[in-house]
């Protein structure tokens, strides 16, 4: 095998990736006006966060805190995962209820144009 | 003396009379709420009798086998522990505040049983004898009081039981209105007392009597200065309450409250309280001199000025308030010659008759059906006989003919302003002049009241006096009649004195000249049969005699009739000056201009930035974003960015506070 497949990908790659979808996240949200593609943007932020999450996990699984430099698999070591599970389930929370509320409003304003939904405007 | 005489229980049963008739008095009965007012007036006057009579009676000496006390004193416990001041709760008794509470609660119990018929009828019967029996706790604990600062509280008690009782019928704006006006005159008064005490305080280190009594014994030497001003501030508070010049305006207008409360609080006892004051420190005043002839000089103006004014008031009760102010300038003139028992003497029979007349005064006005023009009335004498005779007595006692109550008393105090130098000798032609005024409107009063024909309907139609008014007129009458015989003599205090003695110090009077107190007191009664005469002339013999003086002097006769234009010297000099001050300085520039402005301002900032920060708002979903993500970037760059070396960089470095 080329040394290019043999070598694990570096952690820094993860870190990139994430970086990336969660500024792509950002400004979909902020530049599209469609209700649907920010909602899916909120989407991308959040999984962006939940890939740093298990990247860090990944790297400290044998070590609990960086001072301490341990080599024995510690009990902690899951921690990012199971935020990533708390993250998947408020994402899928929010999207319920998100998508409840985005129905109603179509329904009522009959328009999913974030700048013509600002009833609460002085 | 060992042991405890239970004080605290005098009181003490007025004050659970108050609380019973108070709190519970409206879903009473009428006969329980009398009850509860009558026993606790009468309670406390047994303790009195139980506990002041063993002690200091003469007799009592040899039974118990032991000499009487000087004073008994009971403390209850600590009250004020404040660095070196220590103020306790202690009740003295002695031979001063044994004769005051005598009077407070044996008066007080017969007004107390007078009300019970004259109140009947009124709303707020148990409002009325709630009050009075509060009246009764503060006063006794003015009187029982062993410092200063209690007597201070049984003071401003007194004051609020006044303002209370003035104000009874609450909604009649005049009785409102004198409420107030004895309460805010009282109040500069007690300004006065307040200062007298926190110059105590600073001069004695100690507010209790018999303290300050002892330091004062301990350094004979110290005389005038501080303690002038001490006294005098002292002399404020008292005539503030005992209605002296310059606070004497309160009085007059008091007698819109109902006549026993005229009778108990503004003749007999409250207004007393700035004479006992003085009494009961006395030695500061004998190390003031300054002071005490100030005291006279008050007393000796204000008994002859009251005087005047009492010549020609037509309402029954405002003559009677103004002999009020009159007699208790004597009191004060008796304090002011260091006569304090002549003071006292005159103080006790005072308080018989003067509670008579206004009691009799106020079995006039309700036979009649609440009329209080002397000039309405008329023949009244056929148709109340008992109260004509009652109040017979009490004319001829405060005119001061022998042997009547009012002449002893009130020689005593002549004889002692007499033997005061020249300044007394002027001053007891003052009072002599006064006498001559005080009997020449009492017996006008007699005869507008009691004789002659009825001069208007309401005087003929009349309903008959309940016993319960009756009985205390009898009993005070009785008192007023025989109430100087206390002295044992025919001039100055003699026994009377002899008993105060060890409160108030050795009188002068007692070693005088007997030949010339016994001069002085036939002058005295030929002044007050001449009095007597010329009101028999004017309002007898020649009834339209008044009338033709009236037009022949008009000036002279509405400068008295508007009572020397007191009222509107101090409205012009006092209350108008206030109320602009108050309108102008306070309430436009204080208040609306600073104040108003502040708080203008305030709101100004608030509407200002909140006007400006709601653009921030704008309702646009992605701006709301675009800030958060803003925000969440600097925060980011806040974190990551190395501020200390970039800043170095430019030459700027950041220390540590602490570092």
């Amino acid at each position: 095998m080329s040394p290019l497949f043999s070598q694990p990908v570096p952690l820094s790659w993860y870190l990139l990736l994430s970086a990336i979808l969660f500024s792509l996240g950002i400004i979909g949200f902020l530049i599209k006006r469609n209700l649907i593609t920010m909602f899916m943007s909120i989407e991308l932020m959040l999984n962006a966060v939940n890939l740093s999450f298990v990247t860090f996990a990944h790297q400290w699984q044998y070590c609990d805190a960086v001072v301490q430099g341990c080599l024995a698999a510690q009990p902690h070591a899951v921690k990012g995962q199971i935020f990533v599970f708390f993250v998947m389930m408020v994402a899928a929370a929010e999207a319920a209820v998100g998508l409840a509320i985005i129905i109603a409003v179509f329904r009522a304003r009959a328009t999913l144009a974030v700048d013509r939904i600002d009833l609460m405007k002085l | 003396m060992n042991g405890s005489l239970h004080l605290w229980l005098i009181p003490l049963l007025p004050f659970a009379g108050f609380l019973i008739n108070g709190l519970l008095g409206k879903h009473l009965p009428k006969w329980l709420v009398t009850a509860v007012a009558l026993l606790a007036s009468l309670g406390a006057f047994a303790v009195v009798l139980y506990a002041g009579l063993p002690l200091f009676l003469p007799f009592s000496s040899a039974y118990l086998g032991h000499a009487a006390p000087t004073s008994f004193i009971e403390t209850f416990g600590p009250w004020l522990n404040i660095g070196t001041l220590h103020v306790d709760f202690s009740f003295v008794l002695d031979q001063l505040s044994l004769v005051m509470l005598l009077i407070i609660t044996g008066v007080g119990f017969l007004i107390h049983l007078y009300s019970v018929g004259y109140m009947y009828e009124e709303d707020g019967y148990w409002r009325y004898f709630s009050y009075l029996n509060l009246f009764l706790f503060f006063m006794t604990v003015l009187v029982l009081a062993g410092n200063v600062l209690l007597m201070f509280v049984g003071w401003e008690g007194v004051g609020l039981a006044s303002y209370l009782l003035i104000g009874y019928y609450f909604t009649k704006q005049s009785a409102v209105d004198a409420g107030k006006k004895a309460f805010v005159v009282n109040r500069i008064g007690d300004f006065g007392f307040l200062i007298g005490i926190f110059l105590l305080l600073a001069n004695f280190g100690t507010l209790t009597f018999s303290e300050i009594v002892a330091k004062l014994a301990a350094n004979p030497g110290w005389m005038g200065g501080v303690l002038t001003a001490t006294a005098l501030c002292l002399v404020l508070g008292a005539t503030g309450k005992s209605a002296q010049l310059p606070l004497y305006i309160w009085l007059p207008d008091a007698m819109e409250g109902p006549t026993p409360v005229s009778a108990l609080i503004h003749a007999a006892t409250m207004v007393t309280a700035g004479v006992y004051m003085i009494a009961r420190i006395h030695v500061l005043f004998d190390h003031a001199p300054f002071a005490l002839s100030v005291v006279a000089v008050i007393g000796a103006a204000t008994a002859f000025f009251a005087a005047t004014i009492a010549l020609v008031q037509n309402d029954i009760k405002r003559v009677l308030a103004y002999s009020t102010i009159s007699q208790l300038g004597y009191m004060f003139l008796g304090c002011g010659v260091a006569a304090y028992s002549a003071s006292i003497f005159h103080l006790v029979t005072h308080a018989f008759f003067k509670a008579l007349l206004f009691l009799s005064a106020g079995a006039v006005i309700h036979s009649i059906g609440g009329e209080q023009d002397m000039r309405k009335m008329g023949g009244l004498r056929k148709k109340l006989p008992v109260t004509f005779l009652c109040m017979t007595a009490g004319v001829i006692a405060i005119a001061g003919i022998p042997p009547f109550a009012g002449f002893f008393s009130k020689d005593a105090i002549l004889y002692a302003a007499f033997t005061q130098g020249t300044t007394g000798k002027a001053l007891w032609f003052v009072g002599l002049l006064t006498a001559l005024l005080t009997a020449f409107y009492m017996f006008r009063l007699w005869y507008l009241t009691f004789l002659g024909e009825p001069r208007s309907e309401t005087a003929h139609h009349h309903h008959a006096t309940p016993w319960s008014m009756l009985v205390p007129l009898v009993i005070l009458a009785l008192l007023s009649i025989c109430g100087g015989w206390i002295s044992g003599t025919w001039a100055g205090v003699g026994k009377f004195g002899s008993f105060l003695a060890p409160a108030l110090g050795a009188t002068t009077t007692e070693a005088g000249d007997s030949s010339l107190e016994l001069t002085l007191s036939i002058v005295a009664v030929i002044v007050a049969l001449i009095g007597w005469y010329i009101a028999h002339l004017f309002y007898k013999q020649r009834p339209q005699q008044p009338a033709e003086l009236a037009a022949a002097l008009p000036g002279g006769y509405k400068f008295l009739s508007n009572k020397w234009y007191g009222d509107e010297f101090y409205g012009a000099t006092v209350v108008k000056p206030l109320l602009a001050i108050s309108t102008y300085l306070l309430g436009w520039f204080v208040d609306k201009a600073i104040l108003g402005g502040a708080a203008w301002l305030l709101g100004g900032i608030a509407t200002f930035s909140g006007a400006l920060l709601q653009r921030w708002q704008s309702g646009n979903l992605r701006s709301y974003a675009a800030w958060l993500a803003a925000g969440a970037g600097a925060l980011l760059l806040f974190v990551v960015v190395p501020w200390t070396s970039v800043l170095a960089n430019f030459g700027i470095h950041l220390t540590m506070a602490g570092h």
